[in-house]
């Protein structure tokens, strides 16, 4: 069975079947979405059961000739690491569904072209994933940008349109960057052994350091943007205020994925050298990163866009495990990429409701929520938990193992990187004490805690991030050869113990 | 090494109880605290069956471990959710699930009259629960999820009525100060696995003796840190007095008996690698000997009945740590006054609370007087955790602080002699601010509100106190006599030769007794010759000042860590809408205004396109032509 194509043409079928609803039938378009992505998520599971997670190679592989005179194939396949993105994915997308269920009334446009752009956005998050052909990839990388522009633009809040604008040329700009690397490399395959646009056989290509740096650049800088890496970070926080907390969430959750995710699939697959020379820069990054978005999340009075900034700090985190170059590192930043999507996606879609109920994102409008909805609250706060990383929630297992595999090979680094967790205790308890403790500010007796359909939503994230946390071995049984093969595939072991120099 | 599959009871009695609270939510009201005091007791009855089975053993065999399941595994890095009962974690056990039950007993009293009664129990379930993850895990790691665990239960019951905003601002400060000192541990745990390869407590411990001191020296000081912020040891001390905002019990139970010493128990679990570091060792015994000043300083300004023995916990914690710094025999003495500090200081407490209890929950001493008319049994167990903690023989700090004075000055040289002098001190000190709180609280005129009825509290609440006060006499000789729990703790550590003795030990407790004697003495002189004030003084000097003030403890964080943390905030946040956004909004300003200035060659004449396209070719083929060549 052709697993990857079913599951990006299922998301499709339902756009299909939304389309074809008269225009009036709101709810049955929310439905077909929610059965859809249900189905897709079944469908997911179902392939990830069949996966043999001892292969380190492409499982599921499938590969048709789409234009042939230019060696371009319509090209699938996963490892670990694409396997275990496309399942966040795939988990996410019901309950954004579920979770904002009324989130597109206020748009331009009508609710069913809301479910429409949100089912196409799901074939291509799994596309992104899988393509092994850098053209498919480049052409699905480009192409998840038109959603997600018309989802912002056209269902977000407050200045959506210049929002959905910068996200778009931030974007672009990267695209164009990385189109450059593609069009070079296909030029050199030429010249050694037939035009391609295969990744195994670009991988293969011999090129000067020169060329190499050049053209590693031009797919870092793109995935830098789309991750992002500081500086190149400020799109991010606007976008995420301005769209809707499931748009938001898919954009935190998986666009950015894509970023870190090319990191390891394209740039350190084709540029092994170049990757190395340019670590130590990219390390300071990253570190940067940590600090300097838990800094400006604790400063933020907008609660989207605090949280926007705490990604940019946990990003700053799988960035480093990486580049970091050691088994606990790659596995924690790979596990990192999964459990963020959960976490953020819980902070995300309670501060979404939050603000739905009060009209404002404002954090100070807020204030002794505990006692006016404690369910609500309580589930704030569990999410904060998970972003501050508190041992026994997931998100604690894959930071404290990109800190200590990165610690093996650059302590400097990790010591910084550390401090990150002091000022996570800040941007977390600072707007859990505004929001939720307190005496309670006027405007807020009358809100309504969370209803049936919303604790149905923010449950099985709760369940994923506690389970994970004290139970994360499936998981990393599944990761740590995929991890383990891409630094070995670099030439990098695991240092030894040191024993302190003795 | 033993295993045993009813560990793990323990740990999961009272954390299903919490969870069911938890979950249960409302319908759970009527019978929730009744739930979780039993499973409290239950996890206490498991200890004492586990205590007996490990009497029976031979001393080198008594240790026993679960492995719960494969937790984290990458690499090299192996870490099992595994638990480790020992002769070290025994004593911890039973004394979290001991106390833990009385004042959950006490609790159902104090806490009748609350909304939230409920919650209250599921929060205490949860620290019970990760306190004991805490002493029973067999790693670094598993420690840390009960280290966190236990910091995020106190965070909770801090701020469990935290719709008062400085109670909620108290519960942050406690949980960020905390997290200073997680990231000291998370950074020991780094360094370990870094030099060592390993993060369990056995593959430390075997590999410490081929590991450099420099690497042990740099994870003993980071050990270091996660200890002071737990247990409240210079310099992450200033947290704890904002503490006290938690209900009383949990002031008793978290903030005095058990989670605060958990410092003292993350030192003396890390005996192997503090024994091979002499440097990190020294910053210990200097950490305990400032703090067991610092706190008692503390202690004789606060009019906080609570903040008072805040104070005091703060300075005994420091006798307690400064004994771990003293080496393989400081070990079991430090743990020796953990035991005796849990229980005198727990019921000293909980008497505040029942004294609460009668006052309209009036904290302010000066307000109070004469009480001892009115609450007879709280005026008598609360005199015998007085008389314990003065180290008045035979009560129980006697015998637990004067091994620890002894051990100070037998530790040689000019170190000896100004350790002991500072801990004497540290003893007239607390003789001192102690016998204020008794004579404020208990004896004199009474300065009561009007509405004041003092009265004694219910059975519920007095019967815990009456248990912790026969501890707070006992304890002592039990632990001392025949050196019960020196030769129980001595299989764990590195033997240790004869020291000298500086001073033969009646002489120390001669000592010892004399300072006491002068600390009661000053403060009976003080308080009961002059009429005390209900309001308190303002025209003091400046040391009163300065010490009422916490001797600028929070001024000093204030100004050197929040609010240069606070600019440097609003400045990067300024910053990054003007600098960052600016540069990226500028290169878009270039384009279209270069957009701008080139829309003046797309004019419409078809000439000078053609022109524009003459010279584009002619300079493409000078282009491949120069490549070519």
């Amino acid at each position: 069975m052709k697993w990857l194509s079913f599951l990006m043409f299922l998301p499709l079928v339902g756009a299909a079947v939304i389309a074809v609803l008269p225009k009036t039938s709101e709810k049955a378009a929310k439905q077909a979405a929610l059965v859809t992505t249900l189905a897709v998520t079944i469908a997911t599971i179902m392939m990830a059961i069949g996966f043999d997670r001892d292969n380190v190679g492409l499982q599921f592989v499938e590969k048709y000739q789409w234009i042939p005179s230019f060696g371009i194939s319509y090209a699938l396949g996963v490892d670990a690491i694409a396997l275990v993105l496309i399942l966040m994915s795939t988990l996410l997308a019901p309950v954004v569904v579920l979770a904002g269920w009324n989130e597109a009334h206020g748009g331009r446009w009508s609710v069913k072209s809301f479910y429409i752009l949100i089912l196409i956005l799901e074939t291509m998050m799994i596309g992104v994933f899988a393509a092994t052909d850098v053209f498919l990839f480049y052409v699905i990388f480009e192409a998840m940008l038109i959603p997600v522009y018309f989802l912002i633009g056209g269902y977000g809040t407050g200045e959506r349109a210049a929002a959905a604008v910068k996200f778009l040329i931030y974007s672009l700009v990267g695209g164009l960057l990385m189109l450059a690397s593609i069009i070079a490399l296909y030029v050199m395959s030429g010249d050694q052994g037939g035009h391609t646009f295969d990744l195994q056989a670009l991988s293969n290509l011999e090129m000067s350091s020169t060329t190499q740096n050049l053209l590693f650049l031009g797919f870092f800088i793109a995935f830098a943007i789309k991750a992002p890496v500081w500086p190149f970070h400020t799109w991010l926080p606007d976008a995420a205020a301005s769209a809707t907390p499931g748009t938001s969430v898919l954009l935190l959750g998986v666009l950015d994925k894509v970023g870190t995710f090319g990191m390891i699939r394209y740039c350190l697959t084709l540029f092994p050298e170049a990757s190395k020379t340019f670590t130590p820069v990219i390390m300071i990054l990253a570190v940067i990163s940590i600090v300097y978005g838990a800094f400006l999340a604790i400063g933020q009075k907008d609660i989207k866009r605090l949280i926007a900034f705490t990604s940019i700090s946990h990003f700053g985190f799988i960035t480093l495990g990486i580049f970091a170059m050691t088994s606990q590192g790659q596995s924690g930043a790979i596990l990192y990429m999964f459990n963020h999507g959960f976490s953020t996606a819980a902070l995300f879609l309670v501060a979404g409701w939050m603000i739905s109920r009060r009209g404002s994102s404002t954090i100070s409008d807020f204030g002794g929520l505990q006692r006016v909805t404690p369910v609500l609250a309580w589930s704030f706060f569990i999410a904060g938990m998970s972003s501050l990383a508190l041992p026994g929630l997931s998100s604690f297992v894959s930071e404290f193992l990109v800190l200590v595999g990165t610690f093996t090979r650059y302590p400097v680094h990790a010591i910084i990187a550390t401090f990150g967790i002091v000022l996570a205790a800040l941007y977390i308890l600072i707007p859990v004490q505004k929001a939720l403790h307190g005496p309670t500010t006027p405007g807020n007796e009358a809100l309504t805690d969370l209803n049936l359909r919303e604790k149905l939503a923010i449950a099985p994230l709760i369940a994923i991030i506690v389970a994970l946390g004290f139970y994360p071995s499936p998981l990393l049984k599944v990761i740590n050869p995929a991890a383990e093969n891409v630094i070995t595939q670099l030439g990098f072991t695991d240092p030894a113990p040191t024993n302190g120099g003795k | 090494m033993l295993t045993s599959t009813s560990l793990v009871y323990l740990i999961a009695l009272p954390l299903a109880g919490s969870a069911i609270l938890l979950l249960g939510g409302r319908r759970t009201d009527k019978w929730g605290h009744l739930l979780a005091t039993l499973m409290s007791a239950s996890s206490f009855a498991v200890g004492l069956y586990q205590l007996f089975l490990m009497i029976d053993r031979a001393p080198e065999s008594r240790p026993v471990s679960q492995k719960l399941f494969e937790w984290i595994s990458v690499g090299s890095f192996n870490v099992d959710a595994g638990l480790l009962l020992d002769q070290l974690s025994i004593c911890f056990v039973l004394l979290i699930t001991g106390v833990g039950t009385l004042i959950h007993i006490y609790s159902i009293s104090y806490m009748s009259e609350d909304r939230d009664r409920r919650r209250f129990f599921a929060y205490l379930n949860l620290f019970i629960a990760a306190m004991l993850i805490l002493v029973l895990g067999d790693s670094y790691l598993s420690l840390y999820v009960g280290w966190e665990g236990v910091g995020l239960a106190s965070y909770l019951l801090i701020g469990f009525w935290n719709q008062k905003p400085a109670y909620a601002t108290a519960s942050k400060k406690a949980f960020v100060m905390n997290r200073i000192g997680d990231m000291g541990l998370s950074l020991a745990i780094m360094i370990a696995f870094a030099s060592m390869g390993t993060v369990s407590f056995s593959g430390v411990a075997e590999q410490a003796p081929n590991t450099s001191e420099a690497a042990l020296t740099g994870m003993g000081i980071m050990l270091l840190v996660a200890a002071a912020g737990k247990s409240a040891q210079f310099p992450l001390q200033a947290w704890l007095g904002d503490a006290m905002a938690g209900p009383t019990p949990v002031s008793a139970l978290i903030h005095a008996a058990t989670m605060v010493t958990a410092g003292v128990y993350l030192i003396t679990r890390s005996n192997f690698v503090f024994d091979a570091a002499p440097t990190a060792q020294l910053l210990v015994v200097i950490v305990g000997a400032i703090t067991l000043i610092f706190g008692a300083l503390i202690g004789t300004a606060k009019d906080d009945i609570k903040k008072a023995l805040a104070a005091s916990t703060m300075s005994q914690i420091g006798y307690m740590i400064l004994a771990t710094g003293l080496g393989p025999i400081g070990y079991a003495f430090a743990i020796m006054h953990l035991i005796t500090h849990g229980f005198f200081k727990a019921g000293m407490f909980l008497g505040a609370g029942s004294v609460m209890h009668g006052m309209n929950d009036e904290v302010n001493m000066r307000k109070y007087g004469a009480l001892r008319k009115f609450m007879p049994i709280t005026f008598v167990t609360f005199g015998l955790g007085y008389l314990a903690i003065l180290g008045v023989p035979p009560f129980a700090g006697f015998y637990s602080k004067d091994m620890i004075i002894e051990t100070a000055f037998n530790a040689g040289g000019t170190k000896g002699i100004l350790l002991g002098s500072l801990t004497l001190l540290g003893a007239a000190i607390t003789a001192f601010y102690m016998t204020r709180v008794m004579i404020l609280t208990f004896t004199g005129t009474k300065r009561w509100d009007d509405d004041a009825h003092p009265h004694e509290s219910p059975w519920l609440m007095w019967l815990p106190m009456a248990i912790l006060a026969v501890g707070s006499v006992t304890s002592g000789y039990l632990l001392y006599h025949n050196k019960l729990l020196v030769h129980w703790l001595e299989p764990l550590f590195a033997p240790h030769g004869e020291h000298e003795e500086l001073l033969k030990p009646i002489v120390v407790s001669a000592l010892a007794l004399t300072m006491v004697a002068i600390g009661v003495a000053i403060a009976v002189l003080k308080y009961t010759r002059q009429k005390v004030e209900a309001i308190a003084p303002t025209e003091v000097s400046r040391i009163t000042k300065f010490v009422r003030q916490d001797l600028m403890q929070d001024r000093f964080n204030e100004a050197v860590f929040m609010r240069p943390g606070q600019a440097l905030t609003n400045t990067l946040v300024a910053t990054d809408e003007v600098v960052i956004d600016g540069a990226v909004r500028g290169v878009g300003a270039v384009a279209m205004n270069s957009g701008s200035a080139l829309r003046g060659l797309q004019n419409g004449f078809v000439r000078s396109y053609a022109a524009l396209i003459l010279i584009g070719a002619v300079a493409l083929i000078a282009a491949i032509w120069v490549v070519v060549s």
